[in-house]
Parts: C-alpha cells; structure tokens; sequence
C-alpha cells in the first residue's frame, strides 16, 4: 500500500475533518457526527435530496452536495454503507416540510440502510420519503424485465440522476415531480467503464485483486467488482468503441437522440486521456446520427487510485435539457 | 431445563467475547473473496456494544444494545443484518423473565425472520443464511422430537457447521463476493462464517446456564 495517510483507521475522519476545513462556508454536519454532511443553505418548502454511500469515490457522494443539486449526504466507510440512523438524521436535518428523495446506487448494504432510514422517518417523524436508485453499469447485469427490480450496480451514471433532480428541486417543483424526473434521468443513462489497475482500501492495506501491467478489464465496477472481459491493453479508441457499443445498444440510442456525455476517471487516469476517449466518443456518436447536447469531462466518480475511465450516456429531452443546463456551486462541482 | 433472563447476560458476554476472539480470523476469511474487513466491521460493533453495557443488563436488553450498536455504528450490510437479527432475539425475549426451550426457539425464528424480512438472501446464495436456514431447523427438529433443549442446541451447532462448510462449493449470488462470479467456489463465505461463530457461542452459553 503506497498512500499519503495516517493510520488506517482515522482515513475517514480525517478526510472529513479536511472536507469540513476546506468548505465550511457551504457544509456542516448534523450532531457532531462528520458522517452527517449537509448543506448550510437551506430553502424553505424546496424538496431535500440526500444520498448516501461508501467513501473512496470523491467527488462522489458528497461532492454533489451544495447550490442546485443535492442537500445532504451519509458517508459510509471506505467502499462501505453507512448507517441508517445516520441517514435518518440527515432526513430530518434537511426536510423543508416538502418532503425527502433518496437517490443512491443500487448496492445491497445501501438498500438495507436507506429503507431503515425511510421508515424511520415515515414512523418517527412524518416525513414523506421516495427512492430513486442509480442502476447505470451496462456491464454488471443484463436489463432488468419491466416491473423487476433491477440488479445492475450503480456507477458514474447517477451523476445525472443527481443534476436532473437537483435542479428540479431548485426550481421549487414538488416531491412526486422532483421523484419523476429523477427516475426519468435514471432510466435513460447508462454507464461502461474499464479499468486498467487494481485499488486499495486503506483498511485492508492491500488490493483483492491485480491486474498485470500489459491488461485492462472491460466493465469492472466501482469497487474491483469483475468486468465482463479482461485482456490485452488496446488503443484508446479500440477501447472506447467497444465500451460505446455496448452502451448504445442498451437502451439503445439511436439515430436523432440527443445525449449529455460525462466521461470519467476513475482515479489515476490523466484528463489527457479522459480527452483522448471523448474525441473518439465524439466521433461515434456523430457517425451514429447523434447529437451530444453537452460534454462533462473529468473525475466525477472515482475508485480510489484505480486507473481507468467510465463512459455516461443520458439521453436527454425537452424536460432534462433546462435541468442539466442549470447552475450548480458545491465545494467539488460548479457548472455555470 | 430453564435459566432466567438476569443470569441469560452471560450468553451475551460470550458472543461478544467470540467475535473479538475471531477478528483476525474473520477478515482473514473475507479477504479471499470479499473486502478483508468483515472481522474489522463485527469487531468494532461488537465492541462498542461491550462498552455500552453498563452491568444493570438481562439477556434481552444486553441483545437490545448490540441491536443498537451494529444499527446505527456499522452500516454496510452487515450492521442492518446482525442489528435485525440481534433485535429478534431481543423481541422474542423480553417479556420472560424465565428462558426455556421453547423460548430460544421462538427467538431464533424472530432473529431469522428479521433477516428474511430485509434481505433477498435465499438458501443457496453462499450467505449467512446458509447457516442461519439448516441451523435453525434443526433446532426445531430436535426440540419437537425430544423436547431436550441440550441436544436441541448440539444439533443446532452441528447444522451450523455442516451449513458453513457447504458454503465452499457454492458461488456467491450477493454481496461483494458476487462479483467473483464461479471464481468464488472453494472459499467459505465470511458473513457466514460469523453466523456460525454466533450460534454457537449462543448455545454455549445457554448451555452453561441450562439446569
């Protein structure tokens, strides 16, 4: 394990303590706990959007957290959910009185945690609470049938889900509406990435996996979950072609669509590269017939020092455009 | 044969005192196809739940603080399962101030019903309830048959252990042991694992007390 730490059990909280220094104009937590992330600004009878999940993805979770997007964030462990009572007492922290929408990726331990949290919050305090999940990793499950749920994992995808719904809430819309549009969002983005090195978390000091020098693995998730093909290192646009197929066949996407594009790293990929994937994201979509309304280019959703890059389509419409084009200000994410 | 609640604090105690024992021993089982930090997780739930005891506890109320304590401190998945089922066990004895076998039946089933109720875990899927399912009916087949709580709890930890063993050749359909897809066949899964480790601690300690 080669990090820039201290010891292994104070990796959270330290962060934390850091994020807090850092952005104490626009964050606090709830209680003393540092776990409990919010925002200092609150509007009266705006919908409250929180999420939730492990740390070592920064930006993601937290980083969504701020002006247009979300209000509050529960911080789990390294790779791990945090705690139901941890979220319910955000839910309490930021509901206006219109109304809470969880928006979180769809992983077992988060699921567990955040239905305690929403019947504690139904049966303790009245707060109406709906769920949203990002399920965007075209390579972690096959579609799910209608009505099933589904069992793809969450990944950088949920990005849009939070800027759709972020801006939808700012705009003073209710909670049946903010909860539409956000499963809206989710239902038309999906995600692919490929990683080229494993990643350690710091409490277990070494990698559960490896990954030679000369391969990448199509389709690892977020955490080191198994692709759908390891193999030779290829060329940029031999990898990006592969993981636009897969995507655009998906849901699909198709001649005359109009898609947001975020293009990810994963940790310890340069934005040189990231650059070098878009072009030739670009260059597909136009060949497609497809129209990139607007390009997001960086690390938006990380795993800890894995190198690699994610690849999100959302295909937007008339109703998302206005929201994905709406101003944003948090400590890690600004959009004019 | 029977204990009372009041003493029934020294059941609680020797779980405890388990899951500190198999720290290592639990993250060292998860490494191999999970995180490597499910001793870590049970250790620091655990152990918050020892410091919280404050020595007035029953065995209901001792099961209430670990309830508690993996709930609101632990989170992942493990935190909401063991916080349910430690919360079962709880329910189903608060209310006696005497524990039989009927009794510590009635509480397996509430622990194992709790778990049942939040997660899509079925028999099979390489996760606790590997253990929890055989375990607990064997319990029950032997207390119905016999009535004799001793061989009752023999024969639920003997179930246990034949459940944790079969989790070797199973491939993991959940959790984060999932993502290794037929690659996870050959290593016993580690949330099972502490099921184990649970249960039978659970029917030492009763038995120590049982007369």
């Amino acid at each position: 394990m080669k990090k820039i730490i201290n010891n292994p059990e104070n990796y959270l909280k330290e962060m934390l303590e850091g994020i807090y220094i850092a952005h104490q104009d626009q964050v606090t937590c709830v209680n003393d706990d540092l776990q409990c992330y919010v925002t200092k600004n609150k509007t009266p009878g705006k919908v409250g959007i929180s999420t939730g999940g492990g740390s070592g993805h920064l930006p993601l979770f937290l980083g969504y957290v701020g002006d247009g997007m979300l209000d509050g964030c529960a911080v789990g462990d390294v790779f791990q959910s945090p705690s139901a009572e941890q979220m319910f007492e955000i839910t309490k922290d930021i509901d206006q009185g219109a109304g809470v929408l969880y928006i979180y990726g769809n992983y077992n331990g988060d699921i567990f945690n955040f239905d305690m949290a929403t019947e504690m919050a139904d049966f303790e305090e009245n707060i109406q609470v709906t769920t949203v999940l990002g399920a965007d990793d075209v390579a972690s499950a096959g579609p799910s049938a209608p009505g099933e749920k589904s069992t793809r994992r969450g990944v950088a995808g949920i990005f849009f889900v939070y800027k759709c719904a972020g801006a939808a809430a700012a705009k003073m819309y209710d909670l049946e509406t903010v909860t539409r549009i956000a499963q809206k969002a989710a239902d038309n983005v999906r995600t692919m990435g490929v990683a080229l090195s494993a990643c350690v978390v710091p409490r277990v000091g070494k990698a559960g996996f490896s990954i030679e020098e000369n391969e990448m693995e199509i389709g690892m998730g977020i955490h080191g979950e198994t692709g759908i093909r390891r193999g030779q290192l290829e060329s940029a646009d031999q990898i990006t072609e592969e993981m636009m197929q897969q995507i655009l066949a998906d849901l699909p996407y198709v001649e005359g669509d109009e898609v947001a594009v975020l293009v990810n790293g994963l940790g310890a990929t340069p934005l040189d590269e990231q650059y070098i994937v878009t072009r030739k994201i670009d260059a597909i979509l136009k060949e497609k017939g497809i129209k990139a309304y607007r390009y997001y280019v960086g690390e938006y959703a990380t795993a800890l020092e894995m190198s690699g890059v994610s690849i999100s389509l959302l295909k937007v419409d008339e109703e998302l455009k206005p929201l994905i084009d709406y101003p944003v200000n948090t400590p890690f994410f600004k959009q004019m | 044969m029977k204990f009372t609640n009041q003493e029934g604090i020294e059941i609680v105690e020797t779980i405890i005192a388990c899951i500190q024992k198999n720290r290592d021993y639990l993250s060292e089982i998860d490494g191999a196809i999970g995180d490597g930090d499910h001793g870590i997780n049970m250790n620091k739930g655990f152990t918050l739940a020892k410091e919280a005891l404050t020595g007035k506890e029953n065995m209901s109320t001792g099961f209430q603080i670990i309830s508690k304590m993996l709930m609101s401190k632990i989170g992942g998945s493990m935190g909401p399962l063991y916080g349910n089922f430690f919360r079962g066990l709880y329910v189903a004895s608060k209310q006696h101030e005497e524990i039989d076998g009927q009794i510590i039946g009635e509480m397996l089933d509430k622990a194992y019903d709790n778990i049942k109720k939040i997660s899509p875990a079925k028999v099979n899927d390489k996760t606790l309830v590997d253990v929890l399912d055989p375990a607990i009916y064997a319990y029950h087949k032997e207390f119905d048959a016999s009535q004799d709580v001793n061989k009752a709890l023999t024969e639920m930890v003997g179930a246990s252990q034949a459940g944790l063993e079969a989790t070797k050749h199973m491939v993991a359909k959940l959790g984060r042991a999932s993502r290794l897809g037929e690659r996870s066949k050959g290593h016993q899964d580690a949330g099972a694992t502490s099921a184990q480790l649970i249960l039978e601690s659970f029917a030492d300690g009763c038995k120590k007390l049982l007369r």
